[in-house]
């Protein structure tokens, strides 16, 4: 049984929201920061108050804190020393396993999220602007009579339209493939897989090895919580139409199956498993059919999806050895203004603003990072990272299985470039209060 | 042509630094630094002394994995194996044990998996007879990758007659053989 009044609402729900911003935080001082926590504390939302209200409610919070910020908020080192090395490390630290390196180094991050100086992140997802703007202004406002706390930046979300599915700003639509935990209530999809053991995303629960693994101390911190990785990923929107055009020639239907290969999915999310040859919107659009399938026998060498599209990489199915020990939830939005198709790239910044959930950074988010996006030899491809989120530098290249013979894409863009990133711990309701000082023995 | 960059056509030898790195290009693994890929591929010698008394159960062992691939030849194929070794030897009367992989990928890429998949073949079972082996390796990866690390013995010379190729590529090249044989045969 999960308890679902400890945990957050992220980790097992997802907000019906078309805007929200994500704050992030300092605390230069101790006491102002467990009084700044002590007061938003009753407006984060657990996933069984989110589950009863989620119809009339129009905001939903969430806090999470790296190790400096636990550190901040007065946490003894030793029981920092119970938490993972990777998470105290921190994200940007952890830049060269992450492939975080060029154009993506974290000393190029546009937010601060790579300073020492980031204790916290508050997350916001609100229905409409007018309940943002509402909220923001509160926070504010709780900010300033908060001693020592300070806003390091910010970051507001919109959905980009059309706004009936969601989707990124290359026009991929997204969240088709989702774990589901066991316990939940959930179902999955089909192809989806069986539900996952708790112990995979939240802390305190048997994992799909059978075991709990152990927790950091004291329990009352850590049980019910999970970490999250944050990754602020542009988004180079012109560069990717032009390439489109370039490599897809003229016609339209070779664009698009372009843009499908490097994906897995046509751009509706009709997956090329499926539908190979042409696009089928009512089959992306279908969550009973869209994620229905597999790839060792319906195409184990890559003439559908090839070998090293984003899809295949991040979700190996069937083609990977202990899948269940990779799966990761996502959470997130599109950020920056929407750039209407044929129109000259206006070269500002937009993209997505995402968070990996998982019990355990180094086994699931690092390992996608450094071996399914980075791996150079992934598959025997030799030459290839992944083409939407990997780190490029116009050497790479991208290939595409096809009878008679393969068609190669060198010198590959890079689509998105990181622009900020890093690791908190998420922790639970009781945790929270824990923190806010109620339990805390110093 | 560097000499990390791939030619199979020539034959080629690294000296390595002692400590089992080049200084200046020492790369960052998940658990720590990455030994670096030879003209030899990837590859691990972990030395290790046995618990006196123990050595059947490495006979045995050896028995057992020799059944457990016979049963499902690619059981093994996450650690993308070239060869493996396995020996015992003495040192001023005690016994020694010494495992030897060639492989293609960097050990720390697919560690978790890897003890997954020693824990199901039992190959867990056989460390468990060398002595310092963590008891909690099944809970606790780092601990299991620790004592590879520490009883990994980096070598300071590796050659390959035919260097940087993959296990798979050689596979491919033999099927490819084996579907032109097969093409021959059926112009005939």
């Amino acid at each position: 049984m999960l308890d679902f009044d400890d945990i957050q609402h992220i980790l097992l729900t997802r907000a019906p929201a078309l805007t929200g911003r994500y704050e992030f935080l300092s605390f230069r001082d101790a006491a102002g920061g467990r009084a700044w926590l002590a007061e938003i504390l009753p407006k984060v939302h657990s996933a069984k108050t989110m589950r009863e209200t989620m119809n009339q409610d129009k905001r939903w919070i969430t806090v999470a804190f790296t190790a400096n910020g636990l550190r901040a908020l007065g946490v003894e080192e030793k029981t920092l020393a119970s938490f993972p090395p990777e998470f105290l490390e921190g994200m940007a630290a952890r830049a060269e396993v992450l492939g975080d390196t060029g154009s993506n180094d974290p000393a190029n991050w546009v937010d601060k999220t790579a300073s020492p100086d980031l204790h916290a992140i508050c997350i916001l997802f609100a229905r409409d602007r007018v309940e943002r703007d509402r909220c923001v202004a509160e926070h504010a406002a709780l900010i300033r009579k908060s001693q020592g706390v300070e806003l390091l930046s910010s970051l507001d979300l919109e959905a980009t339209p059309p706004f009936d599915y969601a989707h990124d700003h290359f026009g991929y639509r997204d969240r088709l493939s989702q774990p589901v935990i066991e316990g939940s209530g959930d179902v999955p999809t089909p192809g989806s897989g069986a539900p996952l053991k708790p112990g995979e995303f939240i802390l305190g629960y048997p994992d799909e090895n059978g075991q709990v693994p152990t927790l950091p101390q004291p329990e009352i911190l850590s049980r019910n919580g999970s970490y999250m990785a944050y990754r602020r990923l542009e988004e180079h929107v012109g560069r990717f139409r032009d390439f489109l055009r370039t490599h897809g020639g003229d016609s339209q239907h070779e664009q698009e199956l372009l843009a499908a290969k490097l994906m897995g999915r046509w751009r509706s999310g009709a997956p090329l498993v499926l539908a190979p040859n042409k696009d089928d919107p009512a089959l992306g659009a279908d969550p009973q059919r869209n994620n229905n399938f597999n790839y060792k026998q319906e195409d184990p060498l890559g003439y559908a999806v090839p070998l090293g599209s984003h899809m295949r990489r991040m979700n190996p199915r069937d083609t990977a050895v202990n899948m269940n020990r990779r799966r990761m939830i996502r959470r997130g939005a599109t950020y920056g203004t929407y750039l209407p198709e044929g129109t000259a790239d206006d070269l500002t910044e937009r993209g997505i603003a995402a968070f990996v959930i998982c019990a355990s950074l180094i086994r699931q988010f690092e390992f996608a990072q450094n071996v399914w996006v980075h791996d150079r030899n992934f598959h025997e491809l030799g030459n290839e990272r992944d083409p939407i989120i990997g780190t490029h530098d116009g050497t790479l290249e991208f290939k595409i299985p096809k009878r008679p013979v393969r068609r190669k894409i060198t010198g590959l863009p890079a689509f998105t470039t990181v622009r900020g990133g890093a690791y908190f711990f998420l922790p639970g309701l009781k945790a929270l209060r824990w923190l806010a000082g109620a339990g805390q023995t110093n | 042509m560097s000499k990390d960059q791939r030619d199979w056509t020539k034959p080629a030898a690294m000296a390595i630094p002692k400590g089992g790195y080049f200084p200046d290009k020492v790369e960052k693994g998940r658990y720590g630094p990455i030994f670096p890929r030879t003209p030899a591929c990837y590859g691990f010698s972990i030395l290790a002394k046995i618990i006196p008394g123990r050595e059947e159960a490495f006979y045995e062992h050896a028995r057992k994995i020799e059944a457990a691939v016979d049963a499902q030849p690619d059981c093994l194929a996450i650690l993308k194996l070239h060869y493996l070794r396995w020996l015992l030897f003495p040192v001023k009367g005690e016994t020694y044990f010494m495992y030897q992989g060639i492989f293609d990928t960097d050990f720390d890429k697919y560690t978790e998996d890897a003890v997954t998949l020693f824990g199901a073949t039992g190959i867990t079972t056989v460390f468990e007879n060398l002595e310092d082996f963590p008891r909690d390796w099944r809970t606790n990866p780092a601990a299991f990758v620790k004592f590879v690390r520490e009883h990994q013995c980096p070598s300071f010379l590796e050659y390959g007659e035919y260097p940087f190729v993959s296990a798979d590529e050689i596979k491919k090249a033999l099927k490819a053989k084996a579907s032109f044989s097969e093409m021959l045969d059926q112009m005939q």
